[in-house]
């Protein structure tokens, strides 16, 4: 909502400053993101004194005048013959910018050089007079700023207006929250040339007329209030100039006097108008009634729309003539050539006009406003004011009472408020004087009512609707800043943590432990699978699906980093993946982990000469192995068409880790993924194992696998026959080669006792034991060297 | 030492070898003379006891000890020449090279205020819950007093799943899947990530983290939600960070309130919050004349650009390494 300084000014009655309202303002719940002088065009030009003027040498109808700009004397030539010694007027200098825009240059005129130029209002911006130069009436000094001297210097506060707070669309509600604070009440300001008396409107159920015109309302629920007046005789032309300074203050377009007096009156007081051009009625009547489906209308911006049943038209006796509460038709708009109007003032059902408007996909200043919900309550005032303005500025008189079709009226809201439900909520205990004086500076009327306080709610404060919204009237207009900040004693919480978090925690350590950073994707991306849910309005198809797995977005994340010439690439990330469900039932949600590398193993070194070993799967199969570890998951890992696949207890699908097929530049390295689903959200308790304190004994076999046999395999034999004294057997090395006749894999077996040390006799016989049962099942002979 | 056995013996000298090849000018020196001295060597001693030996033993310990000495011979020849060359070309280690490295994770910096903001709050009672992410419009909107009928829910612009079903656009629904499922006292807060339909820019995503908090419980008021704000504005900002509170509105909170914390000259707006609703504790079944309780809702990612001076919201989603190498702790 723009709002103009002065105008809040006039309305209480007080000079403000911007940065004073701006930081009330705030502090009241409506804050102002920006604060811009009105006329900024202007802030180049200042006042300059006619010291002389002289017949330009050269030409007849022009003049030479020094011109004092409170720093030098010059000359500027002048072409108005009004131009007199002594005379302040506005001087723009050489490279000062005129509003719109033109730079001014110094110049020669018939021989003489011009040096400046001095401004009509016309050439300001500030009317439509172009006949002569303005001539300035006031005291000060030469070189003063001309918007300091002219009446046109002003603010423009655009004040952000919260959706629940209708009222702060206008200039008196804002006038209002401020008067409240400021301790000034909001007094409207006379309209010069108002008639001193307007008739007084005549209420009736479901019809009435007013100046030969038949109004009557068949759809009360989407226009619970409908209100007519008619004004004849009047003349529609530019408006005088107050009222285009008005409205042009707030950037509002100046556009002829009838149309420019309702805009006052919805930015001054919220009513929207609208005028119809009475000749151009069929009827002439007003009947406001439901739409017809595929009715059709051509409204004021020219567009041909189709109406339906949800709607509410205003219609003469042949059809829609406005969008109820919306738009205006083009077929009723007021001309040059309107004589007589019809004045309407109404109030349109919310959600109505917020279906309507979202239906046709136009919003307007009259939509918006209805849509927050209008002053029930006000209206008789609104439509006052607004006819002795259109009198004031266009001229006629008022064709009889005006109709007030208003079928069931509705009752002021009354909340009882209780001042220990006050304290409970804020805290701290208000005086009920307090209370009470908060209400009634913002319009509420207060009585007691058995040890609680009756408050009528205002008609502009449709959001006023329960005790806790007249509690925070209470908090906002004492200040929220007046309330202390003391910690009371407090309970801990009955919610249990969750546990996933811990093991996402664990998770983080480990991998950037193993030198992997932590990537943050967005969960929105292209179709991956049959899976995928679809946004039913996506903002791109690149964004049109929830993802079904991490991966695919860390693989974009590499190609963004070889796109930046980053080789080592590092990556994980922990987030949740989607699978659509029924229509009408939400996706089922998985949280994963998921990690890529690409690049070498280790930052490179000097003392390896710089070249380093890139990532391959080994490195991705232990990241795999630790993330199941970490996860508490009793998985079994098992190779599928090249990748490791983590299954779970009953045969899921748990994770997986391998190569993926990138195409990357050239001097890219292979990429390595894992991706595994976070199930076990347990934390795993390690469980101490005695040291031992005996020695091991070490044996290394060098083994010969036949094909098709697996390290797994041999393993799983090695484990399950060397008996109780078997520690550990891990693979050190491996051996292909044509002379051993195919593979030889190298174990280091360590065998020990708890409590007593090993006769080499007892881990010969383990090992006979092993070689044989390796033999006997596998076809694993021990390699002679 | 005549005590030990030969086995003994050939022990003691090998671990001595392991030695040479660290050691200086000086120490070779002794270690030469120690080992192969023509009077005291510990190794010519070994050899000179031979002929005492019976005589198939003499051939095994000669054999080993001729073995051992070669090995000592060569060790010392070629560290004795290192040394030497060493000196020679006045060569100490430069010890400015660079140290030998292991690649560093970080921890995204969401990810870390996320975690710094919790941890805070912990110190005040509050345990760490989640929720989904797709929620229907039932947790979303009407149990949190937001009618979609009213303009107030065009605050945010919603994705859709499909009829009922949105992606939630706040971690709020929580706040009402944990009110029905608990008994106060209720504290809570809730981190995840929240989807609004707003195409990328310099300071807007259509996913980001926020960070939702509740309290429920009796006798709690404005004065204990001022208190404990601050008390978190004091820990993660500093102890002499200003607070503002200024009105605002939200469906699901009255009095609402905006936070602000001053930053340079201005203030920062850094969360929205307010007293609980009425409307929202009864929609979850608590007597909201008996319980009353606070909410607030941060955005992580726009407090991270703050606290880094990250200039672009996008560079939090972009995963470059060398944006994410700067956090390494």
């Amino acid at each position: 909502m723009i709002v103009s300084l002065n105008w809040l000014s006039a309305l209480l009655g007080v000079d403000l400053t911007p940065a004073e309202v701006a930081e009330r303002l705030a502090m009241l719940g409506e804050p102002v993101e920006r604060v811009e002088p009105v006329h900024q065009d202007l802030t180049g030009i200042v006042v300059g004194v006619v010291e002389r003027v002289a017949r330009h040498p050269n030409a007849d109808r022009l003049w030479l005048c020094a011109v004092n700009n409170g720093v030098e004397v010059l000359d500027v030539v002048c072409g108005a013959p009004t131009v007199e010694t002594g005379g302040k007027y506005p001087y723009a200098a050489v490279g000062s910018t005129l509003p719109g825009g033109a730079k001014l240059k110094g110049r020669k005129i018939r021989g003489v050089k011009s040096n400046g130029m001095l401004c009509s209002e016309h050439e300001l911006a500030l009317g439509t007079d172009e006949s002569g130069i303005l001539l300035l009436d006031t005291d000060a000094p030469a070189g003063t700023p001309l918007l300091d001297v002219l009446a046109v210097g002003d603010y423009r506060l655009d004040v952000e207006v919260t959706p629940n707070r209708p009222d702060l669309l206008c200039h008196r509600g804002v006038a209002r929250d401020l008067g409240a604070v400021l301790g000034k009440p909001v007094k409207l300001t006379t309209i010069p040339g108002a008639p001193p008396h307007t008739e007084t409107p005549v209420r009736s159920a479901t019809m009435g007329s007013v100046g030969g015109v038949e109004v009557s309302v068949e759809d009360v629920s989407g226009c619970p209030r409908y209100m007519a007046a008619v004004i004849r005789g009047i003349e529609v032309r530019p408006s005088p100039d107050w009222l285009q300074r008005r409205l042009a203050s707030i950037g509002q377009r100046p556009i002829n006097n009838v149309v420019d007096a309702t805009n006052h009156i919805l930015f001054e007081l919220n009513q929207p108008l609208h005028a119809f051009d009475l000749a151009k009625l069929a009827g002439p009547k007003i009947v406001v009634r439901r739409a017809l489906d595929n009715e059709p209308i051509t409204t004021l911006d020219g567009e041909r729309r189709r109406l339906n049943s949800a709607m509410t038209a205003i219609c003469d006796a042949r059809g829609p003539v406005a969008v109820g509460g919306v738009m205006g038709g083009q077929s009723s708009e007021v001309s040059e050539q309107t004589t007589d109007v019809v004045l309407e003032c109404a109030y349109f059902d919310p959600k109505r006009i917020r279906a309507t408007r979202r239906t046709l996909r136009i919003s307007t200043e009259a939509s918006y406003r209805f849509e927050r919900g209008t002053d029930l309550q006000g209206m008789p005032d609104a439509l006052r004011r607004a006819v002795g303005m259109v009198i004031a500025v266009a001229g006629g008189s008022e064709a009889g009472p005006p109709v007030d079709v208003y079928p069931s009226p509705t009752k002021a809201v009354t909340i009882f408020l209780r001042p220990e439900r006050v304290t409970q909520v804020l805290g701290v205990e208000l005086p009920r004087a307090e209370i009470e004086g908060y209400l009634t500076s913002l319009g509420f009327t207060v009585a007691p009512k058995d040890g609680r306080i009756a408050v009528h709610v205002p008609g502009w404060r449709p959001d006023v609707t329960g005790e806790e919204d007249l509690i925070e009237e209470l908090a906002r207009l004492r200040g929220y800043d007046t309330f202390p900040s003391e910690m009371g004693p407090l309970r801990p919480s009955s919610v249990p943590d969750d546990p996933g978090y811990r093991l996402e925690a664990r998770m983080r350590r480990i991998l950037t432990g193993r030198g992997l950073h932590e990537a943050r994707g967005i969960s929105l991306g292209p179709k991956s699978g049959d899976s995928a849910q679809a946004v039913l309005n996506p903002l791109s198809a690149e964004e049109a699906y929830l993802r079904t797995d991490l991966t695919a977005g860390l693989v974009r994340a590499v190609e963004h980093n070889w796109s930046v010439r980053e080789r080592d690439i590092r990556l994980f990330e922990i987030g949740t993946v989607f699978h659509a469900a029924a229509e009408g039932e939400r996706p089922q949600e998985d949280r994963m982990v998921a990690g890529v590398i690409t690049g070498s193993r280790m930052p490179a070194h000097w003392s390896e000469s710089g070249v380093s070993v890139d990532f391959d799967g080994w490195d991705v199969k232990s990241l795999l192995e630790e993330v199941a570890r970490a996860a508490g998951s009793k998985a079994v890992m098992t190779d599928s068409g090249g990748r490791w696949v983590l299954g779970g207890p009953s045969g899921e699908e748990l994770g997986w880790a391998g190569p993926l097929e990138v195409d990357g530049p050239s001097w890219a390295a292979g990429v390595f993924g894992f991706e595994v689903r976070l199930t076990n959200r347990d934390a795993v308790t390690t469980r101490f194992a005695t040291l031992p304190s005996t020695p091991p004994v070490t044996r290394d076999l060098a083994l010969l696998l036949p094909d098709g046999v697996t390290a797994a395999q041999v393993g799983e034999v090695v484990v399950r026959c060397g008996g109780k004294l078997l520690e550990s057997a891990d693979i050190f090395d491996e051996y292909r080669g044509a002379e051993i006749g195919g593979r030889s894999v190298a174990w280091r077996l360590v065998f020990r006792a708890a409590t007593r040390t090993l006769r080499d006799k007892e881990v010969d016989a383990a090992v006979t034991n092993i070689l044989g049962a390796l033999r006997k099942q596998l076809g694993v002979e021990r390699r002679e060297t | 030492m005549s005590e030990q056995s030969p086995n003994d013996q050939f022990l003691a000298v090998e671990r001595t070898i392991g030695e040479i090849q660290h050691a200086d000018g000086a120490r070779l020196a002794e270690l030469r003379v120690d080992l192969l001295g023509r009077k005291a060597g510990r190794l010519t001693q070994i050899l000179r006891s031979l002929s005492s030996l019976p005589s198939e033993e003499r051939r095994v310990v000669g054999l080993r000890a001729n073995d051992l000495k070669r090995e000592i011979e060569s060790a010392l020849a070629s560290r004795e020449s290192e040394v030497a060359s060493r000196k020679a070309s006045k060569q100490v280690a430069d010890l400015t090279m660079p140290g030998r490295s292991a690649w560093r994770g970080a921890i995204h910096p969401v990810t870390a205020v996320v975690d710094e903001i919790c941890e805070i709050f912990r110190d005040l009672g509050f345990t760490r819950v989640s929720g989904p992410e797709a929620e229907t419009q039932e947790y979303n909107f009407t149990k949190l007093n937001i009618s979609l009928d009213h303009p107030a829910a065009d605050m945010q612009d919603t994705m859709f799943l499909s009829p009922g079903i949105v992606m939630r656009t706040h971690t709020s629904p929580v706040q009402a899947r944990t009110m029905e499922q608990y008994e106060p006292p209720i504290r809570i807060v809730v981190p995840g990530l929240v989807y609004r339909r707003d195409a990328f820019d310099a300071s807007h995503a259509p996913v980001f983290e926020q960070i939702e908090g509740l309290v429920v419980d009796e006798g709690v008021s404005f004065v204990d939600f001022k208190a404990a704000i601050d008390f978190f504005v004091k820990r993660f900002f500093s102890k002499t960070t200003a607070v503002r509170f200024r009105p605002s509105f939200f469906p699901f909170t009255e009095p609402s309130a905006e936070v602000d914390v001053k930053w340079g000259d201005g203030w920062l707006e850094i969360m929205g919050a307010g007293m609980v609703h009425p409307a929202v504790l009864e929609n979850c079944g608590i007597d909201s004349e008996r319980y009353t309780g606070y909410a607030f809702g941060m955005g992580p990612h726009r407090i991270t650009m703050l606290r880094h001076g990250i200039p672009d919201i996008r560079l939090l989603f972009q995963n470059d390494m060398r944006f994410l190498g700067q956090f390494v702790e």
